[in-house]
């Protein structure tokens, strides 16, 4: 109901009475059996225990999602990329896909360059613009997941056994690894050779030479 | 450091000549060193490098970690002046001693 005027500060133009006929009490007394309704009151809370000293904010947990790492413009699926640093590096090696957790996932092949599949960030990878034709190459299979470490399973030692379990660890790499490393080479490898010279480009490394000047090399 | 690693060695990194430390007449301030990169010679040239890692390698009498060569990791910051030198910034200031001395300035962070 629209408010009641007034004529001055406290002064309203409307009687009681009439403001009272005016916003329909009369009414709403009546729907509700002659009295008006009150509203419930909230149960009274108990009085706290404890009052902090200092008003101290609840921390929220934040809500920020970070982005997915935006892959170059020039880094496609079949770029020849040429590793900067780590054990492989000066190696050419071929971008298969980006995992979800923006690192990209190469492979030598592995027959060629000794580069095995791996995952590598893209800021430590020059792309050239040299390409492979990687539609014959499933990749699907490949997530985080597969290159998470293997946890270690935490056997009870006796005394006995304390010196022996050193020379568990056992590090050869799962035959299914290798398998998957033969599946995606296989095709890769037939496309490679179908190109002249890629073969040996691809098993040479890159390096700098004297004169070399990278900040003019178109790559 | 390279971990003997046998076969092929390849440089993946530009050299560089720390020059000194940035300076005026009589002030020197030893929290950035300036650097002479091989083959730049433009401030226009020094745009690709900035941000790149460097490394200051040298070597110590005892062992760390395996291997007498110690290291000090930095970085490109911005050109000085017209001519190509470049202003860098190490993790820990760089040691007078490494005047005249060689820097590796890598091609990572890459953007190409």
């Amino acid at each position: 109901m629209a408010p009641t005027s007034k004529l001055s500060l406290g002064i309203k133009k409307a009687s009681r009475s009439h403001a009272y006929h005016r916003r329909g009490l009369w009414a709403i007394k009546a729907k509700h059996g002659g009295a008006f309704p009150k509203a419930e009151k909230p149960a009274a809370v108990a009085d706290a225990k404890f009052y902090p000293a200092d008003d101290v904010k609840p921390r929220k947990p934040s809500t920020r999602k970070p982005k997915p790492t935006k892959l170059r413009s020039s880094i496609t699926p079949g770029t020849v990329l040429i590793l900067l640093a780590g054990r492989f590096m000066g190696k050419r090696v071929v971008f298969l896909k980006q995992l979800k957790s923006g690192l990209l996932l190469v492979t030598g092949p592995f027959k060629i360059n000794g580069v095995p599949i791996r995952r590598v960030n893209q800021t430590y990878v020059i792309a050239t613009s040299t390409k492979v034709d990687t539609s014959c190459v499933n990749v699907e299979k490949f997530d985080d997941s597969y290159f998470a470490r293997d946890k270690k399973k935490k056997a009870k030692k006796t005394e006995g056994e304390l010196f022996e379990t050193e020379k568990e660890a056992t590090k050869d790499l799962p035959v299914f690894k290798k398998d998957d490393q033969k599946a995606v080479d296989a095709e890769l490898i037939k496309a490679i050779e179908a190109v002249p010279d890629l073969k040996s480009y691809l098993g040479a490394r890159f390096s700098l030479r004297d004169g070399d000047k990278p900040h003019e090399m178109v790559f | 450091m390279v971990k003997g690693r046998t076969g092929q060695r390849v440089r993946l990194y530009v050299r560089g000549t720390i020059l000194g430390y940035k300076r005026s007449k009589s002030n020197q301030y030893e929290t950035t060193s300036l650097v002479q990169i091989e083959g730049v010679n433009t401030k226009e040239d020094v745009a690709w490098y900035c941000g790149k890692r460097m490394a200051y390698i040298y070597k110590a009498k005892t062992k760390s970690s395996g291997t007498h060569y110690r290291c000090i990791w930095g970085k490109v910051t911005r050109p000085h002046g017209n001519s190509g030198v470049v202003r860098a910034k190490f993790k820990s200031n760089l040691p007078p001693e490494s005047m005249g001395r060689k820097v590796r300035v890598f091609m990572y962070p890459s953007s190409i």
